[in-house]
């Protein structure tokens, strides 16, 4: 079975919110320093399906990362959990895509990649969120979608994708190829063993440049954009605390319960 | 472009009757559609849907298509993108909404992929720019940190996915007027690709998280499931739900489903108690839309209290269980 499993390097959102800045003028997050970026959370995930996969079916997982050069550290991270092999697409013209832009040119990479039973994608990226490269991927390359999967199972030539429902979840049954957008219900990711990781750090994870895929200027230019980010803020929150106090902790929480009992 | 008008929201029905989303969809839709001076459209598919037309109209709509077919009974990815993209086709609207629920966020991304549109998810504002008369939609980026502003130039529709609870819901009002329009086109069965073979309802214990008015949640603080259960007894008391860190998941003193935060469930009940829990950005993405927050931890310097209304500094041993008894005495009165 291969699984292409289309990655980003977000900035770790686990960052506290102090450490936090913008340039609101670019629409641009600051990296704070000595901060590294980190794989997104559930692109993540989706590696860790398609390892899954690998452990019971065998195949080959080949990972894409759209984004700087420097984008190789969570090719590699993937590689060092069980992807086979990597790539970085990083192109002038890559920076600051939207959806469109993002799916055209992963679409173009997978292309050059040929041959899939899967591509998995995270439901939305940790950082931007946009929530929609996977879906617009599927419909360029007019393959089924999945999305919000927390089990994926392949069962003869087919898929079997548990979806997550507010109430629930649906059991859903894919052809091959299709792709799949992974929710975090679908577990922990594991833990990339010794053997691995010093493997992955030897890997050299070659980079795909505009031309190497075929992409073309004229998809990726500022006109052919379908959304552009007009702002981007921090909101201000003037929350005043009020601290609820008393003789006891009992009684606090007793001052707590009277306040509140007003409010609801 | 200018070929594109009007406004059309995606509605969806939840046992039999249109869901809350929808209406509220139709309210902020309304008020776009009256900016622009263009109409407001509904389009409601299912397998049956009598008399839902003339309910949208009553909430607001002008027209409302109605698609009516068995492969439409519950919700499949290929039947209703199939659907609404050749209604987008034939009817064009400049502005189209979904509810940012599992079936507008699986079914607007597509659609937008199909139509080659400009798609806002999760948006928490939507507004018409009066010199330009796009659509401006704000939504929450990097985990809540951030709010960004975005439009569609010339891509059509402009479409955006709301979050439950940000805009106001429709007033009713039987007396309007509109035109339900049925759906002719069959849908080609050809075309439906996945199968839906099997749904799972998950039983919860009590209120379902998204729907509580009340939640308590917990994090590491909470130190282990045996302290997690005196969330429940609160939340009990209070006829509310509980909801959990990640940090709290993973550790399993409560299951992945009642994650609160940017990659767990966003919330807004009216009263969110945050017990035991540092208030990570991640998390506080998903419950700021709370009326009231109250913190409870034995950390003042914690960010929880930053975005709390009311807190209590001490150790939620200390406080919950007499918490729990007050709310018992003063709600059985």
């Amino acid at each position: 079975m291969n699984t292409i499993v289309c990655v980003k390097q977000v900035l770790d959102p686990e960052i506290p919110p102090a450490k936090f800045k913008i340039d609101a003028e670019a629409k641009q997050v600051i990296p704070p320093p000595g901060v590294p970026p980190v794989i997104s959370v559930y692109d993540e995930r989706a590696v860790e399906a398609a390892c899954r996969l690998k452990d019971k079916h065998k195949g080959k997982i080949t990972v894409i990362s759209m984004g700087s050069e420097k984008a190789a550290d969570v090719v590699k991270h993937t590689i060092s959990m069980g992807a086979d092999e990597g790539f970085v697409l990083s192109d002038e013209s890559f920076a600051n895509l939207d959806s469109f832009g993002t799916a055209y040119v992963l679409g173009k990479a997978i292309q050059k990649i040929g041959e899939y039973d899967l591509i998995l994608c995270g439901r939305q990226a940790a950082d931007w969120g946009a929530g929609q490269v996977g879906s617009i991927l599927a419909e360029l390359l007019a393959i089924p979608v999945v999305t919000l999967a927390c089990d994926i199972e392949a069962v003869d030539k087919n898929l079997r994708i548990k979806r997550i429902v507010n109430d629930g979840f649906e059991v859903l049954e894919a052809p091959m190829p299709s792709l799949v957008t992974v929710s975090s219900e679908i577990g922990l990711p594991r833990l990339p063993a010794g053997m691995r990781l010093m493997m992955a750090r030897k890997k050299q994870i070659p980079v795909w440049t505009a031309q190497d895929i075929g992409a073309e200027a004229s998809q990726l230019g500022k006109d052919n954009a379908h959304t552009e980010i007009t702002s981007l803020t921090v909101p201000t929150r003037k929350t005043e605390c009020e601290i609820i106090t008393g003789p006891t902790p009992s009684e606090a929480a007793v001052n707590l319960a009277l306040k509140l009992n007003e409010l609801i | 472009m200018d070929s594109h008008k009007g406004v059309l929201v995606c509605g969806e029905i939840a046992e039999g009757q249109l869901a809350p989303i929808t209406i509220e969809l139709l309210g902020v839709g309304r008020k776009l559609a009256d900016e622009l001076g263009e109409e407001l459209s509904a389009l409601i598919m299912g397998s049956k849907t009598g008399g839902l037309g003339q309910e949208a109209i009553a909430y607001g709509a002008d027209n409302v298509y109605v698609a009516e077919d068995s492969l439409l009974d519950d919700y499949n990815s290929d039947a209703y993108t199939q659907v609404a993209a050749n209604l987008c086709k034939k009817v064009l609207p400049s502005i189209m909404l979904l509810g940012h629920t599992d079936i507008g966020c699986d079914l607007a991304p597509r659609l937008n992929g199909r139509l080659g549109g400009g798609l806002a998810m999760e948006s928490m504002a939507l507004s018409i720019d009066p010199a330009t008369k796009l659509l401006v939609s704000t939504r929450p980026v990097f985990g809540g940190n951030a709010h960004a502003t975005m439009l569609s130039k010339s891509a059509r529709p402009q479409m955006a996915t709301v979050r439950a609870k940000t805009v106001p819901s429709a007033g009713r009002d039987d007396s309007r007027q509109g035109k339900v329009i049925p759906v002719e086109d069959k849908i080609d069965p050809s075309a439906i690709k996945v199968k839906v073979v099997d749904r799972i309802k998950e039983e919860v214990e009590g209120v379902r998280l998204e729907d509580a008015e009340v939640v308590v949640a917990g994090g590491r603080g909470m130190g282990s499931a045996q302290d997690f259960g005196m969330l429940r007894a609160l939340a009990n008391v209070l006829g509310g739900a509980v909801g959990a860190t990640r940090v709290a998941c993973d550790e399993g003193w409560a299951p992945v489903t009642l994650q609160v935060g940017q990659s767990g469930k966003v919330v807004s009940p009216k009263l969110y108690i945050a017990v035991g829990l540092s208030g990570a950005m991640a998390h506080i993405a998903g419950c700021l839309g709370s009326k009231h927050i109250v913190a409870i931890n034995k950390d003042k310097e914690a960010n929880i209290f930053n975005v709390a209304h009311f807190g209590i500094v001490a150790d939620h041993k200390e406080i919950l269980p007499t918490l729990t008894a007050k709310f018992k005495e003063l709600l059985s009165k």
